[in-house]
Order: C-alpha cells, then structure tokens, then sequence
C-alpha cells in the first residue's frame, strides 16, 4: 500500500542560467530608480488622467485605444493605493506625496524587463543557437529607447511584451505540432497566441498588426498540413477547428471582456459624457440619469420634451429657440424670411424646450389616457416659451444656401403661410407602428410640404445668431446621417394650470430605468464605435515626426527636463543597435532574393533545412517589421518616435540570425570564422559603449552642458541646453 | 428601339449559341452597346460642367488646373475640336441648356469608348475561360447595365479611363495567350498595346494606378515562371525580362510624360490655375505677369517684394490698414496671406539696426545673404512685420503675426532671421528660385500660414502665423515673386525656365496634395465603399424637381446584386477547388479544365476586382458611387466565368451529354433573360425620367424603388 514510498520523491529541475541572469539585468535596467524623476514626464500626462478617472471610477473616453492598457496602469495605481487625486496638467510638474510612483511605473517596467527572456527564448524556438539567442536578449537589454520607454507609465511596453509573448507561444505551439498534436502542451501554447494577441489588441490598436500576421502564418503552415496526404479528413478539421476557436473567437470574447470590466469599472459620469448618446449618458451614475430617472418612456401628444441632435458633433447640443429673428438682410445680401430663430444650443437652457401638439386639436396637455406618438404620425413642434411652431419654407438658410431655413413662425400676413406640420420617423424603430420614446429612439423630422429634413448642419452662426449652431431644413437628404436624427432627451408630460390637480392623480408615469434597457453589447458598440471614429483636431507637437524618420533615427522625443540643473531624460535609441538592425534586415532580404532566383534555377546554396529555418526566421522577424512600420505610411494621425518600437524589436531580433547565418554558412574557413567572431566582438563592445554614452539621457542623470553637446550626434536631435 | 434591340438580341445571341460565330457575335455585340449607349441629351449633368469646362480649356489653350492626369480632358478636348465645337460653353451648372453649342462630338467620343468596354470584356473573358456563352453572359451584363450606360453617355473621365483600363486587360490576356509563341508579332504587338494601355489609364486619373499593378503582378509572376522553366537559357530569360521592361515599363513612361509635354504645350495662356504653381511655373505662360518680365536675381536691402508661401494655392503675405479685433491677440494691424495680386503685398527689405533710405541712388548696393537679420517694413502702411507671444487667430498653439510700429520704428520683435532652405551662412538670395523661410530672432518662431480662412473681419483671407514648430513644411517656406529695385540689372526670368523634369514633378506634387486636400466636411453625406457593391445609393445626375427631367445613376440592381452574390460563390467554388486539389482529389479531364478556368481566370479578374476595390477603404478624400465601376466590370467578368463553370460543372452530372447540353444552355438563357428584363424595368434611370418622383404611387418608377436609399 505503502509501495510509492519505495522510490524517493526526486525532483530534477533545469534551470538555463543565461535566462536567468539576463532576466535579473534586465529587472536591474528597467527597475533601478524607478521613481526617479518624481515629476510628471511625457505621455504620463496624458494617461495618468486616467488613471485617475479609473481610481475614482468616473467614465471617459479615450479614442487612442482599447482599454486594457489604461486598466493594467490602474492596476498598478490601486495596488499602491493610488486615490486619484492629482491634477494632471503640466510635463513636469512635481508629483505630490499620495501619488504611488513606483507602483504606477512598475507594471511596464516588468513588462519591458521580461521582453528580454522572451526575446532569448524566441530565437531558441526559431532553432538558433543559444549564443544567437543570447545576442538578440543582449541587444534588446542595451537599447535605450526601449529602457526609457519601459520606466514611465507608459503603454508601448506592454505592448511588445504581449507581441513577444504571442510570437513565442505560437513557435512553441508550432514546433510542438509537428510530434504532440492535441496534447496538454500543444493546446495551452495555443491558448495562450491567442490569449497574447487579443492582450496586445487590448492594449494598443497597433496590435492588431502582429495579429494579422500571426494569423497569415498561421493559415499557411495550415495550408501546408493540407497537402499532407498522411493527415485524415476528419483530423484536418479538428485542427481547423481547434485553430479556429483559439486564434479567432477566444481573442474576440476576451476583447468584449476588457471593454465589460472597462464599463463595469466605471459607472459614474463624467467630463466625455456629452460624447455618448442621451441613452448612454442615462446609464450612468450622475449626470443625466439624475434628470431622466422616472420621467415617462413614451411620448405622447402634449409631452414637453427637449430634443438632442444624435451627432454630437461638433459639440452635443438641443433644439433652441428664442425671441430674436433672423436679420432681414445677411452681411452677403441674401434675404431672410426675419422669422424667429432656430438654432441648436451646447447648454442646457429653459428655450430648448418643446411641445408635441396634435395638429388636429387645440390642446397643449396630454388627455388621459396619454396618445403616444408613433412612427409616421404628423405633429407640430411648439417651442415652450414663446409658443411659436416650428416652421420651415423655401427660404435658403443663413449659412448652408442649399438648404431650407427652419424658423418658429409669426405672422407678418406677407403671404407666405406656415408650414408647420412635421412627420415623426423612428429612424430605428423595430416596426412601422412603433411608439416614440424618450432617450432611446431616434427620431427624423421630415416636413411635410417639402420632405425637407431637420438637420444641423454644423456651421456656427455669426454674432446676431450668438454664435449657436445652424439648423436647417435638408431638401436632398442623401440617406441617413446622423446630423439629421434627434432623440428626445428631457420629458415630461404637459399638465396645464387650472388642471393641475386632475393631473396629479391622472396617471403616475411609466418609470423607467434606462440603464437596465441599455445592453451591455449596446454599450459595447456605442463606446467602440465612438472610440474609433473619434478625431481629436489634428494636434501638431514639437516632437512628432513622420514615419521616415525612424528608420534613421533622425528625430527624439524630450521626455522630461530637471526644472534647474541639465538632467533631462530622451527617447533616444542606442544609434550601433538601430544602423545595424537596418543593415541585418537589407543583408537578409538581398539574400533571400539571390537564394531564390538560385533555388528557381535548381541551385541549392544552402541544406534545405537550413534554408526553412532562414524562412521561417524572416517570416517573424521581417514580417514583424513589415506590418509594424509600413501601415504607418498611410496613417493620417500625428505620429511619434516610440510607434516604431515593436516594428525595431523585431528589426533587433533579426540581427543574430543573420550573424549566425553568415558565420555559419559563409564563413568556411577557420581563418574566416575567427576573423568573424572577431568582428562581433568588436561590433558587440561598440554597441556596449554606445549604450554607455546615451545612458545619462536614458536615465536622467544630471550632465554639463558640454556632455550635452557632446551627445548631440546629430543635428536633428533636440537636446535641450539652457542657456547660462 | 430598345424593344426591338432585345427581340433581336435574344434571336442572335439563341443563332449564335448553336452555330458559335464568334466574329458576328462581337460585330453584334459592338452595334448593339452602341445602340442602347446613345442617347441625345440637352442638358449639361453633373461633372460635365468639370471635364466639359476643362475641355474647353484645351480649345482655348488657358491653363487650368486639375487633380487628374491630362490625358482624358485632352482627348475630350480633342474630340470636342474635331467636331467643331468652338470652347465658349460656360459649363457654370449643372443643368444648364447647350443651346447651340455643338456638343455631340465630346459626348458621342465618350459614349463610343463606354460602348467599347463591351467588346473588350467579352473577349477578355472569352480569352481566359474559353467558353462563348460566359464571354456572351458578361457581354450582357455590360450592356444592360444601367449605371455603365449612364455613365459613358456624358462627358466624363470614366468612361475614357474605363476603356484603357479594360484594353490593359484584354491585351495582357491576349499577351499571355501567346505565351507559347514568344516574340511573335501578335505577341509583340499584345505586349506593346498592354503598354500603350497602361499610360493610357494613368493618364487619364491615377486610379489607372490599380490596373498597373494588376498588370505588374500578372508579369512578374509570368516572369517567375520562365525563370523556373529549366529549359530556357538565361539569354532568353534576359530577353523576356527586357522585353517586358521595354514594353511596360520604359514605352508607357515616355508615352506618359509625352502626355504632360503636350498638355503643357497646349496650355500656354494664362488663366484660372496658375495660383496653384510656383512662380517659376508661372513665368511659362502667356498672358501672366510673371511672363517675359524681368528683375533683379539677387535680393538687395531696399528691394521691394512680394512673398508667395509655398503651400499649394498659398497665397502673398498681405497686410493693410486694419486692426486685429478686440480680443484676438493684440489690438495691432493685420497680417494675412492673400490669393490675389495687390499693391498691400508689396514689402521692403530692411536692415534690422539701420533706418536709412536705402532707395538713395547713391549708396551702395547691398545684397541680402543667408542668415541675415532683416527688418520686413510694409510698403503702404509703413509697418513692420512684427510676432509676440499672443496666441494667434485660429491655431491657437501659434504665435499672432501683426504689422507694429510708425513710418518703420518698431521693437526688438520686428527682426526676422532669413534663411535660405539647404544653403549655408553667407550666400546670396535668389528671386523666385530660394525656398526661404524667415526665423523669429526673439521667439526662434518660423513665419508661416496655416491655410485657415479667417472670419469676416479679416476679409476671409488666409491666416499667417508664427509657428513654434520648427519643421520643414510648404507652410512655413516662402519664395520672392517681385523684386523691385532700380539700382540692379534686370535679367530675364527665361534663365529661370524651369525644365521639362522639373514641371513634371511640380505639377504631379500639386496634383496629389490636390487629391488628397478633397476631404469630407464634418456635417457632410458621403458615400461609403461598402454602398457601392450594394448598389445602396447612386448618384444624382441631373434635374431634382418632378418637371424637370431626371437621371440617375444606379447601377441595375439584378446585375449588381447577382455579382454580389457571385463574389461570395466564386471565393466558396474557389476554395473548394483549391482544398481538392491540395488534397490530391482525383479529377477527370473536364474537371481539371474547369478548376484551371476558375483558378487562373477567375483569379486574374478577381484580384483585378480587390486591387480596384480595396484601395478606397484606405482613402481619406471624398469617394464617390461612380469610382466603383472599374471594379464593377471585374465583378461582372467574374460573373460570367463563375456561373459558366457552375452551369457546366452541375451539368456533367447528367448522363446523356444532349440533356447536359440543354440544362446548360438553358441555365444561361434564363440568366440573360433576367437581365433583359431587369434593364427593361430599370431602364428609365439612364435615359431619364419625367413625372412624379417614385416615392409617388403614380410614378411608373414608383414599385422599382427597392431600396429606401436610392432617390428617383
């Protein structure tokens, strides 16, 4: 019974050292001071607000990504018990005593620091050696731009850490293929490609490069394993199958997750709410859902309302009326009707409200019990505190000459009647005989004699309209665009003096909680849709650069200056590292070209095997570059140095395999061989003392002005030097 | 007549089914798109107020600038000039009366070119899938289609670029065909016409681009081929490489250019384009003030400028009389850029710690070097150029530009730093030639305009500011275009001709910042890809009203929705085929033939529909409806050959091959059947309609509208 305890209980463990000591250089590199400088540098401004907004759970907006990245900073501001309260306004302002630095700056700093392992085990899975592998964590340990862009709270190293992380689970997967299919390794390596892409998607848009490309290697080492005769029908499509589920619908479901626990975090309203729709904003603690909570769902005929363009751009704003009237000549000369004006209002004000009247009957209340107004029916629209309707006609309006003014009408008996009567269209209604509601429908207002459609049109009118916007009457309405939808955002149902008392027993509004209509899915694809197709004006900075740029390093990014002595911190590359990751990646691609034109001719350089290996290598490493860099040549946003740094880690990797390959295959003599390595040695120590001399701008030590100008390699470079 | 044309049609097309007479089926075919493409039409539509215009313009040799290539104006101006129409047309809107203005020509030429893709297809199609009643099923979906007979019945671009592009493509399939008879004439002839083809399509808009590719790609993969082809010595493999570098690559360049040298030949007055070029560009023509003038080359204190900024249709440094408003920047004298020549665009050079009048004849003539500081006094008010650390009008992250200072008395903040672009310290400044830029010395700002139209109290001009940005952009670079200075020679501004290299890259440098400068207005309605293969909205072309006569372009919904559905058919059928054949699925003769035709042939249209598609989702300028028609004569291509294979492959699975002939036959039939009748149904949106709109119930177009978004 006992018998188990016959053998002793050994436990063999194999501990490669080499990782184990880059990865402790590594954690010294990225950690050692990590809370040096206590100030605001760079980009933290920009993502600390959030890291506030999540501390005090207030929702915002962010259209640079999706969330996990700002979660993963929050996390490490809870975990050091960060309360949010900072102003996050100026580079370089002092931090104040509550504000954790450390653990803010910890969670990247351990992502770039574990970027060298993974880099190291990379380049065993592609089958290089460990001196190859060792070289690739070596380099990627000593790259400046990649240390300075790890110590701050910053997302671009997160990122990489999550590519890397999806490139080696895939190789390990891929190379556990070939003898343990299906097997516990084999599916957890699996998982976790498609766990680390969906991460590195979560984090930074820019993933989604890596994915593609992971995705394309994947198809076509599939499409390689359907020429195998060996593989039966039926176990092709279990690893279809099996594919199909961890690289595309693990990835998709653990995206959605983020943005759950992104709005699950952060229920209360706050300063991007006026961005969401009037449904989105009602679900949130605060804010507006104070002012709808238990105002009746549907409108009916005598209901006050007030009415929100859909847009909200280029700011969120409501119907409005008041007292003044069109002049009767504009500035250019063109006439106006002098009606009163309609205009669209950014504030909240007692003028933006309506009444939906009947056009049949006299009555500005709702009877009892309510009509509610339903697709297709026809209204007038009467402003509140004037009681004027709200009118349209064939008169070109103030700023958009194409289009009809929209006016509230009065009488000057010039023969030019109203036309006030407007036909609802429940833009997303579900059926034709759909009820109008508050908040969640949205709604068109065709008129009825010339089918023009109210619409703003996005112009701000000059001094006599206030500076409000322009709304008008669109003739051509070219299908649907969101200028021209409204949904009713305050409402509550008319009751007028002397019924007053009737009215208060007449009926008790249907409650309604909209939070609870608003799906999460509902949510998901609002803020989704938002954060993609939110532009910001495009914002030039001092240190944007275009893509071009990077591959030489022709450009910098002063990230934090010492308010009195010359310590300043860079984005700033190790110059040996980036020339010679250029010339690793042209040397590969040329001989590839000249092996493949050989090999077409049936000229074998190289062993076959050796050659999968240069292929599988280049389709990684170069391929990783490609889809890294080149996007960012049709990209029309403002664009910064540290976009290039997954594109450069891969370039990194690319160095060894080609030093190996070389020495491996064109070095044939000794002589040669060892006048090789003598070469790396030296190419090595200069990267080492490159290292060296741009380290004071990496980690922010204090330095005369003659060191600075001693750095200042090239003229480009913006190094800054007080002036005495 | 289009009765009749159907009835006939069908008799020919069931004639020429059993007795396969290609040569009439084609002659057939040419007549037949002929027939239902003409249509005369009174009113002026649409952008033939554009291209009509700037056919015009080659009649009258004014120079007019333009985001396309010359090549298809010009052959509309041609066409226009052979048929006697005289350029005085004002093309002002869209719906106005030719009167008596001979305009059949241009529309007739453009109307034969759109009648040609009809041919072309069908004997590309006929050329890659070998097969008469697919070539005969695209050939019909060309010819009934409604937007593709819209659009090349008025004088537009897209027609003429749709006709080189499909002969690109017909000559390469032909090119290819020929492939077992290299450097035969035929194939010489195909190789070159590819050629001929392919600068035909760049010449006309850049979309042509995309047919360059297609045609690259197709070579190099030819070239691969031959390289593996063991047989073949590497001589022979250096002369198919030349060939084809001769044939595609250096033949259509010339060709190209030659474009641009008669372009540039033709126009040389002066006239509405001239603001969007360089001054040195400005000197060519006839009629400008820049023409045979002649100054001072080099730049002296006491000249009297005009600067121009370098960003296209950039406009003069301007400054007059009056005051920045109360509370935009400090209450000081405007400083603007101004598209317009103007006296208040004249500025004087001065030295920067010197008030001297430097107009004495007497003193020394002094030249202006790199690196000087100077002083820019305005001429007419006697101000000095002048910045400050308010923030200016628009762009708030820059410095206010103003005019400060009396009669040339300022401050500190008047000195400016000139700097020549790629020169160093010390060299002289060169009229109209010198990329300048002028430094702030007290901020180290850089003078500049951000192209930003100021409100009504600066008279709509164009903001100046100073930026703190210091990067090299057309923005902050500025040129001198007068220089009056009566103490230095002049010398003719012919030495300054700009050479024929030199133009080219100019005028293609203004074309794409054109192009990319059309961008979306916030607010406005645009058209997306994803409409297009849906055919969700066409494109209004002339009268709105229900008097007025109306036509729409909209493609016939069954053509567009059957290649739709086809596109997803032909990807299943082709992965399908692919997989079996990977897996070593043992197929007959007949299979083998079908899988090639759908593998090679179905696969050259097909990715000629991605490279024509795809593009525009990358694109941020304003994409109209009909820029999806090139990919609309892949997709039918496509069409044909998919539902060809289908027909054929379910058709072998019937025994007796005369019952598999007519499921087969009958299966096609019924196919160009629907679509005769779909175009009887739709036809009124191409040869216009009167009355009520559809939305009406008493329209005849009222139970066609299918989709809410379409507008007839």
């Amino acid at each position: 019974m006992l018998g188990f305890l016959k053998n002793p209980v050994v436990v063999t463990a194999e501990i490669n050292l080499n990782l184990v000591v880059l990865t402790v250089m590594g954690l010294i590199s990225r950690l050692w001071g990590l809370s040096y400088p206590r100030a605001v540098v760079f980009d933290e401004v920009y993502y600390g607000q959030f890291v506030s907004l999540y501390m005090k759970r207030i929702f915002f907006v962010d259209d640079s990504g999706p969330p996990l990245g700002h979660m993963l900073l929050a996390l490490g501001g809870y975990l050091g018990g960060f309360d949010g309260n900072f102003l996050w306004n100026r580079i370089g302002a002092e931090y104040s005593m509550n504000v954790p630095v450390w653990s803010l700056r910890f969670l990247p700093a351990l992502a770039g620091a574990l970027c060298i392992p993974l880099a190291y085990q990379i380049l065993v899975e592609l089958q290089f050696s460990h001196c190859a592998a060792l070289g690739a964590a070596l380099l990627i340990l000593l790259e400046n731009s990649l240390i300075t862009q790890s110590r701050f709270m910053l997302l671009e190293s997160i990122l990489i850490f999550f590519i890397l992380l999806a490139v080696l689970s895939y190789l390990k997967f891929y190379n556990l293929q070939r003898h343990s299919s299906f097997s516990g390794g084999w599916w957890f390596w699996l998982l976790l490609t498609g766990v680390a892409c969906s991460c590195a998607v979560g984090v930074k848009y820019m993933g989604l490069f890596t994915y593609m490309l992971l995705l394309a290697i994947a198809g076509l080492h599939f499409w390689h394993m359907l020429g195998d005769r060996n593989l039966s029908n039926v176990s092709l499509v279990c690893h279809f199958l099996a594919r199909g589920l961890t690289l595309l619908v693990i990835p998709v479901a653990m995206y959605l997750s983020f943005f759950f626990v992104h709005l699950t975090l952060l229920y209360r309203s706050g300063p991007h709410d006026q961005i969401m729709t009037s449904a989105f904003q009602a679900s949130l603690e605060g804010g507006l859902a104070r002012i709808t909570q238990g105002q009746p769902l549907e409108v009916a005929y005598g209901s006050q309302i007030t009415l929100r363009n859909v847009l909200g751009k280029p700011m969120q704003c409501w119907l409005h009326s008041h007292t003044n009237t069109y002049p009767i000549r504009y500035e250019n000369g063109r006439g106006s009707s002098h009606q009163q004006q309609v205009t669209c209002y950014p504030f909240k004000d007692v003028n933006n409200w309506w009444i939906v009247k009947d056009p049949g009957m006299q009555q500005l209340v709702v009877s009892n019990p309510p009509r509610p107004v339903r697709h297709g029916h026809i209204v007038q629209l009467v402003h509140g505190i004037t009681t004027r309707y709200l009118n349209t006609h064939d008169v070109a309006a103030p700023l958009s000459p194409h289009s009809q003014e929209v006016s509230c009408y009065i009488d000057y008996n010039i023969s030019m009647p109203a036309q006030n009567l407007w036909r609802v269209e429940i833009v997303n209604r579900e059926s034709d005989t759909d009820v109008w509601k508050t908040i969640l429908s949205e709604v068109r207002f065709v008129h009825v004699n010339t089918s023009a459609v109210l619409k703003l049109s996005g112009a701000s009118l000059p001094e006599w309209g206030y500076r409000q916007l322009e709304v008008v009457g669109e003739k051509l309405s070219k299908g649907y665009h969101q200028s021209m939808v409204w949904n009713v955002e305050e409402h509550r149902y008319g009751k007028s003096q002397e019924q007053k008392e009737r009215e208060v027993e007449l009926h008790s509004p249907t409650r309604m909680d909209i939070s609870k209509n608003l799906s999460f899915m509902a949510k998901f694809t609002e803020l989704q849709w938002k954060i993609l197709t939110l532009k910001n004006e495009d914002t030039e900075h001092k240190y944007s650069s275009s893509a071009l740029d990077w591959i030489t390093m022709d450009t910098n990014i002063a990230y934090w200056l010492h308010p009195t002595s010359g310590a300043q911190i860079h984005l700033l590359g190790n110059v040996c590292t980036w020339a010679s990751a250029n010339i690793a990646a042209v040397v590969y691609t040329c001989l590839s070209l000249w092996y493949l034109i050989r090999r077409r001719r049936k000229i074998y350089d190289i062993p076959e095997d050796a050659w999968q290996l240069w292929v599988s290598a280049g389709q990684i490493c170069v391929g990783g570059w490609v889809v890294n860099y080149l996007p960012f040549f049709l990209m029309e946003k403002t664009l910064f140095l540290y976009h290039y740094l997954p594109a450069l880690t891969f370039q990194i990797l690319l160095i060894p395999i080609v030093l190996q390959h070389l020495s491996d295959h064109l070095c044939r003599s000794l002589l040669s061989k060892s006048m090789f390595n003598a070469l790396i040695v030296a190419w090595f120590s200069s990267v080492c003392f490159a290292y060296r001399t741009f380290s004071p701008v990496t980690y922010g030590e204090p330095l005369s002005v003659a060191e600075l100008k001693d750095l200042r390699w090239k003229d480009s470079w913006n190094i800054l030097i007080r002036k005495q | 007549m289009y009765a009749l044309s159907l009835i006939e049609c069908a008799a020919v097309t069931l004639d020429t089914m059993k007795n396969g007479r290609k040569k009439t089926t084609l002659d057939f075919l040419t007549v037949v798109s002929i027939a239902v493409g003409c249509s005369v039409f009174i009113f002026s539509s649409w952008d033939e107020t554009h291209f009509g215009k700037m056919g015009s313009y080659y009649i009258n040799r004014t120079f007019f600038f333009d985001v396309h290539p010359p090549l298809g104006k010009m052959l509309i101006g041609l066409a226009g000039y052979l048929s006697g129409y005289d350029g005085t047309f004002p093309f002002q809107k869209p719906g106005d009366r030719y009167e008596q203005h001979n305009y059949m020509g241009m529309r007739g030429f453009c109307a034969f070119l759109g009648s040609c893709l009809v041919p072309f297809a069908y004997l590309t199609v006929l050329e890659l899938s070998k097969s008469l009643p697919a070539a005969l099923l695209t050939a019909f979906i060309l010819i009934f289609d409604t937007g593709c007979i819209t659009l090349s019945q008025y004088i537009l671009l897209d027609p003429i670029l749709m006709f080189f592009l499909m002969g690109a493509v017909l000559s390469m399939v032909k090119c290819n065909s020929c492939a077992d008879r290299p450097f035969s004439a035929s194939w010489w002839l195909w190789l070159s016409l590819t050629g001929v083809n392919l600068a035909g399509a760049m010449g006309v808009k850049f979309v042509g681009l995309f047919v360059v590719l297609l045609v690259g790609l197709n070579t190099i993969y030819d070239l691969w081929d031959l390289l593996g082809d063991l047989n073949l010595s590497l001589v022979m493999f250096g002369k198919h490489f030349l060939a084809r570098v001769l044939c595609l690559i250096l033949l259509p360049l010339t060709l190209y250019m030659a474009m641009f040298a008669v372009h540039f030949a033709v126009l040389n007055k002066s006239g509405p384009g001239d603001g969007f070029f360089s001054s040195a560009f400005q000197s060519q023509l006839i009629g400008n003030n820049l023409h045979n003038v002649s100054i001072p080359e080099h730049l002296a204190y006491g000249s009297v400028v005009t600067m121009k900024n370098l960003r296209m249709a950039g406009g003069y440094l301007h400054s007059h009389w009056h005051l920045y408003p109360e509370g935009v920047g400090a209450r000081q004298q405007q400083v603007t850029a101004y598209l317009h020549k103007d006296l208040n665009n004249l500025w004087i050079i001065k030295k920067h710690d010197s008030n001297t009048d430097l107009s004495d004849s007497s003193s020394p003539v002094e030249f202006v070097r790199h690196g000087d500081i100077i002083r820019l006094e305005h001429k007419e008010t006697s101000r000095n150029l002048h910045s400050h650390q308010h923030e200016a009008p628009l762009t708030r992250k820059h410095f206010q530009v103003t005019g400060y200072g009396i009669n040339g008395t300022g401050d500190s903040n008047d000195f400016w730093r000139i700097e020549v672009v790629g020169r160093r310290t010390g060299k002289l400044i060169k009229v109209l030639r010198s990329k300048i830029r002028l430094m702030h010395v007290a901020t180290g700002c850089i003078l500049g305009s951000t192209g930003k139209t100021l409100p009504k109290w600066g008279w709509e001009q164009v903001e100046v500011t100073c930026t703190p940005y210091v990067k090299e952009t057309p923005n902050s670079l500025w040129n001198f275009e007068d220089h009056i200075n009566p103490k230095l020679p002049n010398i003719s501004l012919d030495v300054l001709k700009p050479s024929f290299a030199e133009i080219l890259l100019e005028s293609h440098m203004v074309m794409i910042r054109g192009n990319s400068g059309l961008k979306p207005k916030d607010n406005e309605v645009t058209s997306k890809p994803w409409h297009w293969p849906i055919n969700y909205q066409g494109l209004r072309f002339s009268g709105v009203n229900e008097t007025d006569y109306r036509v729409y372009l909209l493609g016939n919904p069954v053509v567009w929705w059957l290649n739709l559905f086809t596109i997803g058919l032909y990807l299943l059928i082709a992965i399908s085929t692919a997989v079996a054949l990977k897996r070593g699925v043992q197929l007959t003769s007949e299979h083998k033939e079908l899988s090639r035709v759908v593998l090679c042939g179905g696969g050259q249209v097909a990715l000629g529909w991605l490279l024509h598609y795809l593009p525009f989702f990358m694109m941020g300028r304003v994409l109209y409806f009909h820029h999806y028609f090139p990919a609309m004569l892949f997709s039918s291509m496509l069409t044909g050959i998919t539902w060809d294979t289908l027909l054929k492959f379910f058709s072998q699975f019937l025994s007796p091959s005369t019952k598999a002939r007519r499921v087969y036959g009958v299966g096609i039939l019924a196919l160009i059947l629907l679509i005769m009748y779909s175009f009887y149904l739709f036809h009124p949106l191409s040869y216009g309609m009167i009355g009520p709109m559809a939305s009406d119930p008493s329209s005849p177009m009222a139970g066609l509208r299918w989709m809410d978004s379409w507008e007839f």
